[in-house]
């Protein structure tokens, strides 16, 4: 087996910052349309708050299971 | 103590500017781990009494004591501690239970509203003085939380919808052609029933021991910047500002993910109470 490239040092920190990209997205999405939807219907604010707390919730899971597999698998 | 492990660790008696000097010490996952105070064996089985033990039983206690005391005698005018009592019970009933569960949600009041203020506490025991770390940041603790809501859903959906029943509506929701059901039912079958309470236990350990981690960084930067240079004083000052700000951070924090796992655990249940048909 030839390497291409290697890394040392804390590659569980970098390993985070790959997985922290998809649900950082996906955040910043959620976050935007409820607002949005907020604008445009204020009187529905609880719902979207929830739907959108919950959305929240689902996405950000991926990044703190990133956070943790270092620690669990980490050497 | 873990209090000590952690200065032997991190030396906390070397500054950045001042002799003797020394690398940053980052706290790491053994700020967590806590000796036992006391220990007793019941039968073969050692049981070990540590801080969090002590912690997490104290606001059981403080939560169970308060709503006793708030409705031993309920008055149909709320006053006093009754009043805040029926804020919070308000609060999971209309909030939580009502929106996400539906009719019958009322039934699960008093489920839901233990969850919230027992993990609401847990959590909050990371910024109160003296107790200093969120009950929740030791991952058997959360995992007790999402298996107790597991073996509630799980059952419930069981027993409503029938065994055949649970498991073709959880595999096979309506609406997709016939066969995509080959890729979808086992995805369904995964993410319900093997990664729902895994990622409900971990997002609830994961975003109180980041936070943790993140306080007691600023808070040991603080320490180790300070000495009586302008970097020093500057370093600190800020430092100690950071970890203030944060600390009104994770309160916030604490409170949104109490109300996720309350709101999460209302959605399990509610979709093994409510099937789509």
């Amino acid at each position: 087996m030839s390497l291409v490239a290697e890394l040392s040092g804390s590659i569980g920190s970098v390993g985070f910052g790959l997985a922290a990209i998809g649900p950082g997205i996906g955040i910043g999405i959620i976050f935007g349309q409820g607002v949005q939807a907020i604008a445009r219907q204020p009187e529905a604010y609880g719902v979207i708050r929830q739907n959108m707390l919950l959305g929240f919730a689902l996405a950000e899971a991926l990044a703190l299971i990133g956070f943790v597999v270092p620690f669990v698998y980490g050497t | 103590m873990a209090g000590k492990a952690v200065m032997a660790a991190s030396g906390l008696n070397c500054h950045f500017e001042t002799e003797p000097r020394c690398g940053f010490p980052a706290p790491g996952a053994e700020i967590f781990q806590f000796d036992a105070i006391f220990t007793f064996t019941i039968g073969s089985l050692q049981v070990n009494v540590s801080k969090v033990t002590i912690l997490l039983l104290l606001g059981a206690f403080i939560i169970v004591g308060f709503f006793t005391y708030a409705f031993r005698k309920p008055t149909l005018v709320p006053k006093g501690a009754q009043n805040l009592g029926e804020v919070g019970y308000l609060f999971i009933r209309d909030g939580i239970a009502r929106d996400v569960i539906g009719k019958g949600g009322d039934k699960f009041v008093p489920f839901l509203m233990s969850f919230f203020f027992l993990v609401w506490l847990s959590n909050l025991w990371g910024i109160l003085p003296g107790a200093q770390i969120p009950v929740t940041s030791i991952f058997a603790i959360p995992v007790a939380f999402a298996v107790i809501v597991y073996l509630t859903w799980v059952p419930l959906g069981i027993y409503r919808q029938g065994f055949v029943g649970f498991f073709k509506n959880m595999m096979f929701p309506p609406g997709v052609p016939k066969p995509l059901y080959i890729l979808l039912a086992p995805i369904e079958f995964i993410s319900n029933i093997l990664v729902r309470p895994f990622t409900h236990a971990v997002r609830l350990f994961a975003n109180m021991f980041a936070g943790h981690l993140l306080l007691a960084t600023f808070q040991m930067a603080t320490f180790y910047l300070l000495s009586f240079t302008l970097i020093g004083i500057l370093g600190a000052v800020a430092s100690f500002a950071v970890s203030i700000a944060l600390t009104a951070f994770e309160a916030l924090i604490m409170a949104l993910q109490a109300y996720i796992f309350t709101l999460l655990a209302a959605v399990y249940i509610g979709g093994a109470v409510n099937a789509e048909h």
